[in-house]
């Protein structure tokens, strides 16, 4: 039996210790917006936050999250009220296919938690573990970059202008 | 009493002290002869220099990199030919003076971060192809943060005491013509520039290489630089093909793939004429002759009943962890992937490489499209790493079950060697 916390929501979940994060929250919680890209930890696009750090959660077994807090992209708000980053991606429609897209919001959404103030270099290397494969990588990093200004933060040496 | 001590920190001061070579213009990176340059660029390539000397996500040579000491942390310096910040005002003697005697153009003595202590055996067509290349490079301004040392360690005239106890003479490297033309341009590039024993060497309480324990294995940035004598820990001999492939790929398909400070060093050779590459795969081969592998390469065992019984938190961590990329028949190792069974970290006496690699994962070392794990770091608790770490030694490593993990893993997440 292990206990955890899954967007606020106290979980009891006595599944198999080994179990990927990622199967319990798509399969038995109905939480879709981690997505299963390469089951192998490489793409990113199962991404969620874990004590507000980015941990891909295909390769992080149940038995790792005793007593630790979860949040999703269902987390950070709704499509009626969308949180700052969501709202940032959607400014600047960085979505294509859109499969990897909950990976890189949460990915920025913990970067910028623990620092809204980040130099580009560290705002590349802190997404660099998600992958696009339509090439939307730009728009991406765009959004993170308006999401931190709209943070009250910005990127110190920004690669572009904010639009 | 005072005034006794007063007089002697005069006389050490007057003793400490070396002249100033006198600033030039920066030369006109024109006036430098091409092939000089490109064999220079080779060169500091074989040195590594970029990776004490580039601050990551910076300006090549610019400067700036923290190296963590027990004494504190120093920053490498610009190597530049910025005029201000750099080394755009020193002459080829300054140059070849701080590289043999690990003293700035200035006087000053230099920290022996900077392995002076080896570099010294480079000889003087490669020190001035060194030169070359390195005032053709685009001077960058940047001055490094200061250093933060323990007292009086951030006053250099003690480094002349250092010299004086710990520096090793500088002794030729007697001729050896039975061992060959190669294995003479192996030692000489590997004994000297390329510095393998600054990391893969212990030291002393003076942070000095132990000589008579050169390879025995020692630390290098919170990682264990393993041994590359007789106790190399590896399980397949280390053979000059091996060695040359993983030096050229960063990936020995028999062994594991570079990690930590090594991925930079096989990131350089790569991109070096295959020649000298050869040479110091040929010369490693030989220091690692007498290692158990290079005699006889044992059969690999496969514990996974026993380790799961003895570790069975570590057993299920791995299997939601890390089994979809390093089970055995994993597709992972159907792409090639060195079997966790030969990785050295599981046959290492200490468990700090393994820990590293689960903390900061691997990037590809050579090429973008080369090897790459994601990091646990954020992912795992120490103790789980600790549990994960003892149920992999317990069914694949060699050795006794190593000590208290969960303290490696705080250390290593401190960054402190040891």
């Amino acid at each position: 039996m292990i206990e955890l916390t899954i967007n606020g929501t106290r979980h009891r979940l006595d599944g198999d210790p080994a179990e990927p994060l990622l199967y319990i929250l798509r399969n038995e919680l109905g939480l879709h917006a981690a997505k299963f890209g390469c089951g192998l930890g490489q793409c990113g696009s199962c991404t969620v936050l874990v004590d507000g750090k980015a941990v891909q959660s295909c390769i992080t077994p149940l038995a790792a999250l005793a007593g630790r807090a979860v949040t999703t992209v269902e987390g950070l708000g709704t499509a009626a009220a969308p949180g700052v980053v969501q709202q940032a991606f959607i400014d600047e429609q960085a979505a294509q296919c859109g499969y990897c897209i909950p990976g890189m919001i949460a990915r920025a959404e913990a970067l910028l938690r623990a620092d809204s103030r980040p130099t580009e270099a560290s705002m590349r290397s802190a997404m660099r573990p998600s992958l696009c494969r339509c090439g939307t990588h730009m728009r991406i990093l765009r959004a993170v970059r308006r999401a931190a200004m709209a943070m009250g933060g910005g990127i110190v040496d920004p690669t572009e202008p904010a639009s | 009493m005072a005034l006794a001590v007063a007089a002697a920190l005069l006389v050490f001061t007057v003793w400490a002290r070396e002249p100033a070579i006198a600033a030039i213009e920066r030369p006109d990176p024109a006036r430098f002869d091409r092939r000089q340059v490109a064999s220079g660029a080779a060169l500091a390539r074989i040195g590594n220099c970029a990776s004490c000397h580039t601050v990551s996500g910076g300006r090549v040579y610019a400067g700036g990199t923290p190296i963590r000491t027990p004494f504190g942390t120093i920053h490498g310096s610009n190597i530049t030919p910025d005029p201000e910040t750099g080394i755009g005002t020193w002459s080829y003697e300054a140059f070849a003076r701080s590289m043999r005697e690990g003293v700035g153009r200035d006087g000053s003595h230099l920290y022996p971060a900077f392995p002076y202590d080896r570099l010294r055996h480079t000889g003087e067509a490669d020190l001035r192809a060194l030169y070359a290349f390195l005032m053709t490079r685009d001077a960058v301004r940047a001055e490094p943060p200061a250093n933060t040392l323990v007292p009086p360690l951030g006053w250099r005239p003690v480094l002349a005491g250092w010299k004086l106890l710990a520096l090793p003479r500088r002794a030729p490297q007697a001729p050896q013509p039975q061992l060959g033309k190669l294995w003479e341009r192996g030692r000489y590039l590997g004994e000297g520039l390329a510095h393998c024993g600054s990391c893969h060497s212990p030291r002393g309480i003076l942070q000095q290489e132990l000589r008579d324990r050169a390879y025995a294995g020692g630390w290098s940035d919170g990682w264990y630089a393993p041994p590359l004598d007789a106790t190399s820990p590896a399980v397949r001999a280390w053979t000059t093909q091996r060695l040359y492939a993983y030096f050229r790929t960063g990936l020995s398909t028999a062994h594991a793939a570079a990690a930590g400070p090594m991925g930079p060093v096989t990131h350089n050779l790569a991109r070096t004429p295959g020649g000298d590459v050869r040479a110091l795969a040929a010369y490693y081969a030989w220091t690692m002759r007498d290692a158990p592998a290079a005699r006889a390469e044992p059969a690999l065992p496969d514990r996974a009943a026993l380790a799961a019984r003895r570790h069975p938190a570590g057993a299920a961590l791995f299997r939601g962890a890390c089994a979809a990329c390093h089970e055995p028949g994993a597709a992972m190792m159907a792409a090639g992937r060195p079997d966790l069974r030969l990785g050295s970290p599981l046959h290492e006496d200490n468990p700090r490489d393994t820990v590293q690699i689960i903390l900061q994962g691997l990037e590809p070392p050579v090429e973008p499209n080369g090897p790459y794990m994601p990091g646990y770091a954020d992912t795992l608790t120490d103790a789980q790493i600790a549990a994960i770490t003892a149920y992999m030694r317990a069914r694949w490593g060699s050795g006794p079950d190593w000590g208290d993990i969960e303290q490696a893993v705080a250390d290593a997440r401190d960054g402190s060697s040891k």
